[in-house]
């Protein structure tokens, strides 16, 4: 059995019981694929144990590529290529170069921060996003079980896990 | 969610212990303050002021070659009018910038508890009243102000001679004569500036006002318990911040930017709001952590503190922004009566370390510092941040005052950290004090559970 083809699809009819539902699957040794839902749950992505993003790590790194490309590209321009006598100051002076370099730097940062996200959640052109039920976008909470990461369960098992997790309906969905 | 959280009204208790050790600070501050004003009356200040002197000869040249008809400098009015000691000076500008700067800190308890009003904010619960108690600190600064300015006005504002209005005298200063009625209206130039004492007494009145009307309705609400009193606060929040808006810049124009007469900043109004609006965000998350440090306000948790530290470094952002609109402009227009502002405190001057100290202090640490998620939640980061900002916005208050009242002869010395220390625990005293008056959030604040539930 592959993974990421079957799986079991768990149907939550409120927000507290598919919050209540991921620590009673979890505690159960059920390992969860996803849950999704259609509105922001605070504290789902804590209770399903995800470690927090490192996408500020990465937006620092821009940023500061961004403030060095700046400079470097100022200094160089009208420090060393072509001065130019403006206002009569210095040929290299910071002043000048900060608005310059504040945008840079957030140009880089966002544009940056943005790539990443999108590479790192594999939103890459003509991804199609899989529907494990289309409720998740109107009043269901669902909760999606990859049974090849389940292999010590069996199918039904999972679902009498899921069902006295609070689930009203639990489904098969297979992808080829 | 649903479900509703049960909390415990708290009352914060002034321990003695929290006191005495107030009155220690107190006393080390009067200590300091003795002996700097001992040094300086034999003759520390003297010598300080030779060495001043040199640097302020060279820089007046510098001036001079520069400043074509940005009038006589204020050195010569003070070489003839003036017999006022040095010590007696440096005394009155400091009271007068710690005033100034204590003043800012009190007005913004209150402007903090009107934005979260106003913007009906749901997370502020647990800090509201901490800005109420800093906001008992604004008729004391009133009444410090007025006295002051009746004692030190000639030392620290030059517009408040009378001969620079006399078109015959010799001293007779064009520029300063058509600022006349800016201070004077209706009376002429040079008389008793009956605009500039209404506008103190006004904007101080208006202040203490709203607060007193907010607090009334914050008691209120915790012992009727209806949401009237909070939609009441929402209509006078929102007109306290109109009228904020615009005195909060003409105060600055009047009480800081006039010291320096013939020079003037758009972005000054702007400059001193957000240096005031940064600092009292500071004293805020510090008294939050203290109060949490001492057992209270359970109901603030690291989401709230979160809220907090982002205020602190958006705000020491947008005040490195408006310090560099501020420079840049002058900078690159480079016209001599306004580059004088950064030629008195920037090269050639015994501010030089101020003005870069200035910079780090308050853009550099604070940006670096609070940059991560997690040293926003930290009460240990926050404890270091915060004293930063606080002193970084005292050094700025200091390089706005003291570089147009004493020139080149003033410095960072006893006497003036002396002053800063009697002012901030005076103001601990008086805020610590005012917060056992009213339970420590309000138990009836529809917006109490919303903040239970804060979550980010």
């Amino acid at each position: 059995m592959d993974a990421d083809k079957n799986f079991l699809v768990g149907i939550f009819d409120d927000d507290e019981l598919v919050l209540n539902g991921v620590d009673k699957v979890r505690q159960s040794g059920v390992k969860i694929h996803e849950v999704y839902s259609p509105f922001p749950v605070h504290g789902l992505d804590e209770r399903l144990g995800y470690k927090r993003t490192r996408l500020p790590i990465a937006a620092f790194l821009f940023g500061m590529t961004g403030t060095s490309l700046a400079l470097i590209m100022q200094i160089w321009m009208l420090g060393f290529d072509w001065p130019m006598i403006i206002g009569g100051k210095n040929f290299v002076s910071l002043p000048p170069f900060i608005p310059v370099t504040f945008e840079l730097t957030v140009l880089l940062g966002a544009l940056g921060m943005v790539g990443t996200f999108l590479i790192v959640s594999g939103l890459k052109p003509y991804a199609w996003p899989r529907q494990f039920d289309l409720r998740s976008t109107e009043d269901k909470h669902v909760m999606a079980i990859d049974l090849a990461l389940n292999k010590g369960k069996s199918k039904e098992e999972i679902a009498g896990i899921l069902k006295s997790a609070g689930a009203s309906e639990v489904n098969e969905k297979n992808f080829e | 969610m649903a479900h509703q959280v049960v909390v415990t009204e708290e009352h914060y208790v002034f321990k003695p212990a929290t006191k005495k050790n107030l009155y220690i600070v107190l006393g080390i501050g009067v200590g300091l303050f003795i002996l700097g004003l001992v040094l300086a009356i034999s003759g520390g200040g003297h010598h300080e002021g030779g060495d001043g002197g040199h640097a302020a000869v060279q820089s007046s040249e510098l001036v001079a070659s520069v400043q074509q008809h940005a009038a006589a400098s204020e050195g010569h009015a003070t070489a003839t009018h003036h017999e006022t000691e040095p010590w007696v000076k440096r005394l009155y500008s400091s009271l007068w910038m710690n005033n100034v700067f204590f003043a800012g800190i009190g007005i913004i308890g209150l402007f903090f508890v009107a934005i979260q009003y106003a913007a009906q904010a749901g997370w502020s619960v647990g800090v509201k009243r901490i800005g109420i108690a800093m906001g008992n600190w604004i008729p004391i600064a009133g009444v410090v102000m007025l006295i002051l300015w009746f004692i030190t006005h000639h030392d620290i504002f030059h517009w408040t001679h009378d001969y620079l209005y006399n078109k015959d005298g010799a001293e007779f200063d064009p520029i300063i004569n058509k600022k006349a009625p800016f201070f004077f209206w209706p009376l002429a130039g040079g008389s008793f500036p009956i605009f500039f004492i209404f506008r103190m007494v006004l904007f101080f009145g208006v202040w203490y006002w709203f607060f007193i009307m907010i607090r009334k309705n914050m008691a209120a609400e915790d012992i009727q318990g209806t949401t009237s009193f909070w939609h009441k606060n929402v209509v006078l929040s929102t007109v306290f911040l109109i009228f904020f808006g615009v005195s909060s810049s003409i105060a600055a124009w009047d009480w800081v930017m006039s010291i320096d007469t013939h020079w003037f900043s758009t972005m000054f109004g702007w400059y001193v709001f957000a240096s005031w609006w940064v600092t009292g965000l500071a004293v805020i998350t510090l008294i939050a952590v203290w109060l949490k440090d001492a057992g209270y306000l359970k109901i603030v948790n690291s989401n709230h503190l979160h809220d907090l530290g982002k205020f602190m470094f958006a705000f020491s952002i947008f005040w490195t922004y408006i310090w560099f609109s501020q420079f840049l402009l002058i900078y690159y227009a480079n016209i001599p009566e306004e580059t004088v502002y950064f030629f008195e405190r920037m090269r050639n001057s015994p501010y030089s370390w101020i003005f870069y100290l200035n910079l780090i202090l308050n853009f550099v640490l604070p940006f670096l510092l609070l940059m991560t998620r997690d040293a926003k939640r930290q009460m240990s980061m926050l404890k270091l941040v915060c004293p930063i900002i606080i002193v970084g916005h005292w050094f700025d208050f200091f390089n706005m005052v003291t570089p147009g009242v004493m020139k080149h002869d003033g410095g960072v010395g006893l006497l003036e950290i002396g002053l800063a220390l009697i002012f901030l625990s005076l103001f601990l005293l008086v805020a610590f004090s005012s917060l056992t008056k009213l339970p420590l959030f309000g138990k009836n604040d529809p917006m109490l559970q919303e903040s239970l539930h804060h979550h980010i």
